[in-house]
């Protein structure tokens, strides 16, 4: 039995690092585009930098189609990047398959939305984490060992007793005990960085939960870097200890989960919360779309709009967003807590003005943090 | 939101839909009686598998065999002349009742175009087969005004579904609902598929459309939150029965039932304190062996004495004062009557 209940490894060591990550998918070029030169392509995702430490969790919060998929995806190596590095202990990786695809994914497993999907109807829970601990090399010598190793990760997910599961076909158990499986199948490889995409958003709600406890519990024991990918931004502020905002194909926001939830600095980010179904506004509904100018949709991804891809929504956007992409700018209310907003630049501000470029009136409110930097400056 | 509600639209009385026949029937629905009235919006909250699309399914008699409504009536209220069993009418009928009285936005509803053909034609389609004398001027006239109605460029009357994005789809699925003005509009999952930004936009303008327009609505989710923030009142189905129907506000505050106390405890919140939540334990019943008694009490944390062996009944809690609401519950007895 080689898996380790607690690695020497510190909590907070670097695993799994993304810097400048880019991936542009091409898109059937017509005959014009030969001539004239272009190549058109999806731009899924671009310049991505995030840090998955151990015993952290890390959410990827986005709309769909916002390119956070495709980030775990880059990052289980499933897709070539187009530019940028994937570092694994600070070493560049780039695996295309066979023995090297194997040894990264030993150490960075994938686990997928769709429990319904990702396990073979033909096969018993059995056969699934025999493989995954055969292939990982974690099955031991003997069949004794082997036997024990099954059980370890039944347990271990809390489907309790192994014996009860362990024969089971898929269609045989729940949504949720399935996604157990699935876990347990990561788990198979003792890895040191798991990746998680939406892997509660097909559960039903009251069983959510039970699987982002048992994805927190994992964390604290194994000592694993999580990445959680996720559409609802209240399960982020739940369950991670870090959250990224991402908005199509850049990453517009970031920072602690409490800070990040509930001083939001981005204008994508507020719309993001203040659309979120809260339970709390039930005198009347609050009109969120005073924050987006736009119908609510993202851009096209295949010819983004220049600058900051916001900007077509934005309430307060200004004529420097339509051209120059905003940097990463402090917010300076909490260490480490970045927006990639011109509204955080003070000099920008002051040049142009805020919503100067939006025919909006005065009644939006200045946003509250940005009054704070100017203070802390 | 609290207005007084006092004329029914539509009265379900202990309605049972079974899959299958004989012994061998799967009881997805039992016993559900359900009374929504005019203007108002219910909410119907539940886990899959609870029975309650097919309620819906059931009430509307779009159950696909081997579905059968093998119990219970269905009341409507039409706003003048006397109220009719939906279950009841004829094969004509029925073709009269459906869309111009009732209709329904169907869960994955982003799907339910029809791919070949244009937006125009599909919208202007229901008119057409309940209106067939009516020009086709006049058609595309109320379906250029359905497409303004939610939000949509009049000139995207022309495009075929691919080229609408999925919240665009909805929408139109939504106005397609509305073509014939019904009384009554089910929505069975209408926003699951959508983005949370997406969500609000719709919804915010099917609360403006209803204040407009002054239809009811039947409003089908699992998403408890989003419930409690735009129906008046909530019924929640656990095991093909409602356990629980209250205001909405009530149910939020106060739960009575164990199992609306714990899937208001399955969200995580946004603001205030980052409390330990552990959502329900075990899984939802499988409707082909029903736990006797109460059915929810092999997960239920206050599960005593009777409960595993005597079904609670549906009514207004004795220890109950105030707003009308009703609770099936042991901890909560209801005198008979």
């Amino acid at each position: 039995m080689t898996l380790s209940e607690s690695t020497a490894a510190p909590v907070g060591e670097v695993v799994l690092e993304a810097v400048g990550l880019t991936k542009h998918f091409p898109v059937r070029r017509r005959l014009s585009d030969l001539f004239s030169g272009t190549k058109a392509a999806v731009h899924a995702v671009d310049d991505v930098h995030l840090t998955l430490r151990r015993g952290r969790v890390t959410a990827l919060v986005g709309e769909s189609g916002s390119g956070k998929s495709t980030v775990a995806r880059l990052l289980a190596q499933l897709y070539p990047r187009t530019a940028g590095d994937i570092l694994l202990h600070g070493t560049s990786t780039k695996v295309h398959g066979g023995r090297r695809f194997r040894t990264y994914v030993k150490r960075v497993q994938l686990i997928f939305q769709d429990p319904f999907g990702s396990l073979n109807p033909v096969h018993t829970v059995r056969y699934h984490l025999t493989r995954a601990l055969k292939i990982h090399g974690n099955a031991g010598k003997t069949s004794a060992d082997l036997e024990a190793a099954l059980a370890n990760l039944l347990t271990r997910v809390s489907l309790t007793p192994p014996e009860r599961y362990i024969d089971k076909f898929p269609h045989e158990l729940s949504g949720g005990q399935r996604q157990r499986v699935a876990i347990a199948r990561a788990l198979g490889a003792d890895p040191e960085a798991l990746l998680a995409d939406e892997p509660v958003s097909m559960l039903d709600v009251s069983i959510r939960l039970g699987i982002l406890n048992l994805l927190k519990d994992l964390k604290d024991r194994l000592n694993l870097a999580i990445l959680y990918i996720t559409h609802d931004i209240a399960s982020a502020r739940y369950f991670a200890d870090e959250t990224m905002v991402m908005y199509a194909g850049r990453m517009v926001e970031g920072g602690d989960s409490e800070t990040v939830t509930q001083n939001p600095a981005h204008p994508y980010t507020r719309l993001l919360i203040e659309s979120a179904p809260d339970p709390d506004r039930i005198e009347g509904i609050a009109d969120p779309t005073v924050l987006d100018r736009g119908n609510g949709e993202p851009p096209s991804l295949i010819r983004p709009p220049a600058g900051c891809r916001f900007n077509p929504r934005c309430p307060h956007a200004m004529p420097r967003c339509k051209v120059d992409l905003p940097p990463r700018l402090e917010i300076g209310d909490r260490d480490g807590h970045w927006a990639a907003c011109w509204l955080y630049d003070a000099e920008t501000v002051a040049k142009e003005g805020i919503g100067s470029a939006a025919d909006v009136d005065s009644a939006i409110p200045t946003p509250p943090a940005l009054t704070l930097t100017e203070e802390a400056r | 939101m609290t207005r007084v509600l006092t004329r029914p639209l539509l009265e379900i009385k202990n309605l049972d839909v079974d899959y299958g026949l004989g012994d061998e029937a799967v009881k997805a629905v039992r016993d559900v009686s359900l009374t929504i009235h005019r203007g108002e919006v219910v909410g119907l909250a539940g886990e899959s598998g609870s029975g309650k699309s097919t309620l819906a399914y059931g009430v509307t008699r779009l159950l696909p065999p081997p579905g059968v409504v093998s119990n219970g009536s269905v009341v409507y209220h039409p706003p003048t002349g006397d109220p009719y069993d939906v279950l009841n009418l004829s094969h004509h009928e029925l073709r009269k009742y459906r869309w111009a009285e009732t209709s329904i936005v169907f869960q994955g509803a982003m799907n339910s175009l029809n791919p070949v053909h244009k937006v125009s034609v599909q919208l202007m389609d229901a008119i057409k087969a309940h209106e067939p004398t009516s020009s086709k001027a006049s058609r595309l006239a109320r379906a250029k005004e359905l497409l303004r109605l939610v939000g949509i460029a009049e000139d995207r009357l022309e495009a075929y579904p691919h080229q609408l994005s999925g919240g665009m789809r909805q929408r139109v699925m939504i106005g397609m609902a509305l073509a014939l003005e019904p009384q009554l509009v089910i929505m069975d999952e209408p926003t699951t598929a959508l983005d949370v930004v997406m969500q609000r936009q719709i919804l915010g303008q099917l609360v403006e459309l209803r204040e407009r327009l002054g239809f009811s609505v039947l409003f089908i989710t699992h998403d408890l939150s989003l419930l409690v923030e735009f129906s008046d009142r909530i019924a929640i189905m656990y095991g093909g029965r409602i356990v629980e129907e209250a205001p909405s506000a009530a149910i939020y505050r106060d739960p009575k039932h164990p199992y609306s106390e714990g899937l208001l405890r399955s969200f995580p919140a946004l603001r205030g304190a980052r409390r330990e939540l552990t959502g329900i334990p075990g899984s939802p019943p499988d409707l082909r062996g029903m736990p006797t008694g109460c059915s929810f009490h092999p997960r239920c944390p206050k599960a005593f004495e009777p409960c595993s062996t005597d079904l609670p009944i549906l009514g207004k809690p004795d220890d109950h004062v105030g707003e009308p609401r009703t609770v099936a519950c042991w901890l909560h007895p209801v005198t008979a009557g």
